[in-house]
């Protein structure tokens, strides 16, 4: 296990590593390069070239490329111009409100979905079956603005139940319980979805194994037959799939986020994104970038944890 | 409530079913099977229809989508406009047939690009192996990594978007599914007993790849294409809403439902509702297809 813990882990550093390589090829990618991205498109050639000259931007390639990566190590995210802050103290800020909404979704939605996918497995056909798989498909259809707007239509100018914003000002998020509502049901739900196929899928596909033919011929009472073995078992590959999934959870976060007025990073990211403000849109997409590696890391070491096969590998 | 396993008269009755098509060629038990499947064909209708309804639809029913119109702004649906109108005064129907056409262009084209990429990409790592294929991987894991509506953003904010640079751009970034698939597909079909034939017939790569891989990857590629289509209107349609879709007086879904969402608390159900719906129909309906042609295929591998 050990071997295949190492491996796993030397090959999220190599991604890590061409996370950064691709930020810094968009990096380059901006017309009139950085320099024109960061001094802005009115500055006049003389001022660019001293910038140019400063941070070594007249270089070969591979060298900028270890000078900024030497920046990133020491914490230099670059400078936002637009909003007057460093970018590494503005991720501080933001960060964490995203963790809590993409977090949150994500317990959410395994511990509902898987839920739902043994009920669906159990009572495949049965008229619950149905209805499920058809809110799933039209869950997992329906795109975050949509499902987020239907929500507020409902619970808000409807009913009136919940506030059609997320939480603000600077009382702690935990505090607004109610704003927070509806952004994690509108992240949640699709993926409640999908995981829940996906985990009635993954059981139906183990309950049809000999060895619970032959738990049943034992006397071992269906219960536990469903508890200690199938749903184990069906939970192995939906631990790898939702390492797999969080780079969408993510990008849905970003879009629930504009949506609600979430002050996270994706609302950070697409305010950057109309003002064209370089510095912080690439200092998203590389945190963003790195997070999803280590959550996709995290999944696999889970998965080694629980799976006694990768043991003796 | 009880853990069984399916019946076993569930099981004969799918061997049977397989063993009365088995000696059909392979599309035409995938046919066989689709054409079964209600949803599936459900599906087709609605796509087809949806098609019908964006592209011949202006033909029928005239509107003017050039001109903006701020005397008859907001109103509800009547018999003049039967969807209403939307902020500016276009008619709201017509809207949404034209913004349709972009959906479904954007769609298809940038699925096809994207299937058509992944394909080549993930054949040719199969292929080449050792340090080439680990590179292409890395590669593929890095891109992976940074979600999907972030690089959107960011090439959409630097080019300014038509129609061909949002094909362009939603296909770059789909095609590491379909790349990482067919890969999976190539490896596992290059240990197979009857390409380890070809090669002792003296068959060269090419031939084993046009030939065999290929054809026998099919069904993995088909599935995935469909369900690229769905998630590449997505895509679109998101990019839309954040802002940076077509500029006017073309128009996306996406971008209809971010306009439309101003009036939520003033009550213009008719910006709203329509748009969404049209956009979750056509997904529903891929999905549906995609479903289907992936069990179709199932059914044919098992009895194998």
């Amino acid at each position: 296990m050990i071997a295949y813990l190492a491996r796993r882990i030397v090959q999220a550093l190599i991604v890590v590593l061409g996370v950064t390589i691709i930020v810094f090829l968009l990096l380059h990618l901006l017309p009139g390069g950085p320099a024109r991205a960061i001094l802005g498109e009115r500055a006049n050639k003389f001022a660019i070239a001293a910038f140019n000259r400063e941070y070594g931007l007249d270089k070969p390639i591979p060298v900028q490329y270890w000078f900024w990566l030497d920046h990133l190590l020491h914490g230099d995210l670059g400078f936002s111009l637009a909003l007057n802050q460093s970018v590494d103290s503005l991720l501080l800020i933001f960060l964490p409100r995203t963790a809590l909404l993409v977090g949150t979704a994500t317990l959410l939605a395994i511990v509902i979905g898987a839920g739902l996918g043994v009920l669906q497995a159990v009572r495949r056909n049965d008229p619950d079956d149905y209805v499920l798989t058809s809110l799933a498909f039209v869950f997992y259809a329906m795109p975050p603005f949509f499902l987020g707007l239907v929500l507020i239509i409902v619970f808000s100018v409807i009913l009136g139940w919940l506030p059609p914003t997320g939480p603000s000002g600077s009382a702690p998020f935990f505090s607004q319980f109610t704003n927070l509502v509806l952004p994690m049901a509108t992240l949640a739900l699709p993926f409640i979805a999908f995981f829940s196929r996906y985990m009635r899928s993954a059981m139906l596909e183990n309950l049809i194994q000999d060895y619970v033919r032959t738990a049943h011929s034992k006397g071992v009472p269906s219960g536990r037959i469903l508890f200690r073995h199938v749903f184990r078992n069906a939970l192995l590959p939906l631990i790898t799939l939702v390492g797999f999934t969080i780079p969408w959870i993510v990008g849905g976060a970003l879009i629930v986020e504009a949506l609600f007025n979430y002050p996270g990073i994706g609302l950070l990211f697409w305010n950057a994104c109309e003002q064209q403000d370089y510095p912080v849109m690439l200092g998203v997409t590389l945190i963003v970038g790195l997070a999803t590696v280590l959550g996709s890391l995290t999944a696999d070491i889970l998965y080694a944890v629980i799976d006694p096969r990768i043991r003796y590998t | 409530m009880l853990v069984t396993a399916p019946s076993p008269g569930e099981q004969e009755t799918a061997a049977e079913a397989g063993q009365a098509q088995g000696s059909a060629g392979p599309f035409r038990s995938i046919l066989e099977v689709f054409v079964e499947n209600k949803l599936a064909v459900a599906g087709v209708g609605i796509v087809v229809f949806m098609t019908l309804f964006c592209f011949v639809g202006p033909l029928i029913y005239h509107t003017n989508q050039t001109a903006v119109n701020i005397g008859i702004v907001g109103q509800p649906p009547s018999l003049r406009h039967l969807l209403g109108t939307d902020n500016v005064g276009y008619d709201e129907l017509g809207r949404l047939m034209l913004g349709g056409q972009t959906s479904l262009e954007v769609g298809f084209a940038a699925a096809l690009l994207a299937t058509t990429f992944g394909v080549v990409y993930g054949a040719t790592a199969a292929f080449a192996g050792g340090w080439i294929d680990s590179v292409m991987m890395r590669i593929v894991d890095a891109l992976f990594a940074i979600p999907v509506l972030f690089l959107l953003l960011f090439l959409a904010s630097i080019i300014t978007p038509t129609v061909p640079i949002l094909i362009l751009v939603i296909g770059l970034i789909s095609w590491l599914i379909p790349a990482r698939l067919l890969r999976a597909e190539a490896l596992s079909l290059r240990t197979r007993d009857y390409i380890l034939a070809v090669r002792a017939m003296g068959g060269g790569p090419t031939r084993i790849v046009l030939r065999h891989m290929i054809p026998n990857a099919f069904g993995v590629v088909v599935v995935n294409a469909t369900f690229q289509v769905a998630d590449a209107i997505l895509a679109v349609a998101s990019l839309s809403y954040l802002g940076l879709g077509v500029p006017p007086p073309a128009t996306n879904w996406g971008q209809m439902l971010s306009d439309g969402t101003q009036y939520t608390f003033a009550g213009f159900w008719w910006l709203i509702w329509p748009t969404g719906t049209c956009i979750v129909l056509i997904v529903v309906a891929f999905n549906f297809m995609g479903d289907a042609v992936r069990d179709a295929l199932e059914v044919r591998l098992q009895h194998r």
